[in-house]
């Protein structure tokens, strides 16, 4: 009973403040990132998404959503870092998104980091590649994203990653 | 015709190689690989540095078998459709890769019985004659697991999820 008005107060606040449907910002690089967050795209239904990724060639697997491109980066390359950052943070300032969802890399983790800092919620699904441990980037941004995720059970723990079930 | 793809970041000559290597010696006419950025000239097989997504699900449906990296990307669009999918996993050793992390990923979905894996070039001639007579197999959900895909859209309509037994 407790914890369903609870879930109700939240309904109600989260209407108050966003009188639309939530505005998810979904963001993945290339290849198996992407693949995977195409996996989970059911989960935003009822949402307003746009979408982030490395390459323009994937922008018609999602028509209708407002979808932007930015260079790939990883930590080897402090400079392609700094100007993915840029460009992110004019997407993130334009979308203002309440949710941000990613399946990693690198641009990923970038999006998480200036997605909260304008207040979203963000969740960090690793990915199903990384079996004996978690990726560089989610292990940096796991502990501060609101939902951290692992897809093998065997790599989640008590304090996070968590396993909800996988891509597959 | 058999499908050879090597994703969209390095080049893999040693898997399209073995492969070039393998149809000439058997005498196949219909090996098309998606080589990266390599500068290989290949003798038996027709090659392109990338192809666009749209025809890379194409190729992967018209194929018989598909043969890639343990790249996340091929293996799920190939799990996808249905295909029979030989990888061969990248090594750091030999600078295919920044780490091992697809050796693990090959072995854990080979012990699934989900793809088969050949760990170097003799194994992969071996199963290639092996599998080259092979039949479709069950198409995998265009889906996520439906718990996860659950679990990410509670919290994005209440943020909280219930998991592992404790509520976020």
């Amino acid at each position: 009973m407790l914890q369903s008005n609870g879930l109700q107060n939240d309904q109600i606040r989260a209407l108050a403040t966003h009188s639309a449907r939530p505005k998810v910002l979904a963001v993945a690089s290339g290849g198996g990132h992407w693949v995977q967050l195409m996996r989970i795209r059911h989960a935003f239904e009822g949402c307003e998404v746009s979408y982030v990724t490395v390459h323009d060639s994937y922008r018609a697997q999602v028509p209708g959503h407002n979808f932007y491109v930015v260079n790939d980066a990883n930590r080897w390359s402090k400079i392609a870092l700094m100007k993915t950052a840029a460009r992110l943070s004019s997407v993130v300032w334009r979308e203002r998104p309440d949710i941000v969802v990613s399946t990693g890399a690198a641009p990923g983790y970038l999006a998480l980091r200036l997605g909260r800092l304008l207040g979203a919620r963000t969740v960090w699904l690793d990915s199903i590649a990384n079996v004996e441990q978690l990726s560089m980037s989610g292990a940096w941004v796991g502990h501060s994203a609101d939902l951290w995720l692992t897809q093998w059970p065997h790599l989640a723990r008590p304090e996070g990653p968590h396993y909800a079930g996988s891509v597959l | 015709m058999i499908f050879v793809t090597v994703g969209t970041q390095g080049h893999f000559d040693r898997l399209v190689r073995t492969v070039d290597e393998w149809a000439g010696m058997r005498g196949k006419p219909d090996v098309f690989a998606q080589i990266g950025p390599s500068d290989y000239r290949y003798e038996n097989i027709s090659a392109e540095r990338f192809i666009d997504p749209g025809e890379f699900r194409r190729r992967v449906e018209s194929a018989s078998l598909v043969i890639a990296h343990a790249g996340m990307g091929s293996i799920i669009t190939a799990l996808e459709l249905g295909k029979r999918i030989l990888v061969m996993p990248r090594r750091a050793s030999l600078g295919e890769h920044r780490n091992d992390h697809q050796v693990a990923t090959a072995t854990r979905f080979s012990e699934q019985g989900r793809i088969e894996v050949a760990f170097d070039e003799q194994e992969l001639s071996l199963k290639l004659d092996q599998l080259e007579v092979s039949c479709d197999q069950d198409r995998l959900d265009p889906q996520a697991s439906s718990h996860l895909i659950g679990a990410i859209r509670t919290f994005i309509e209440t943020g909280h999820v219930r998991l592992d037994g404790d509520a976020l």
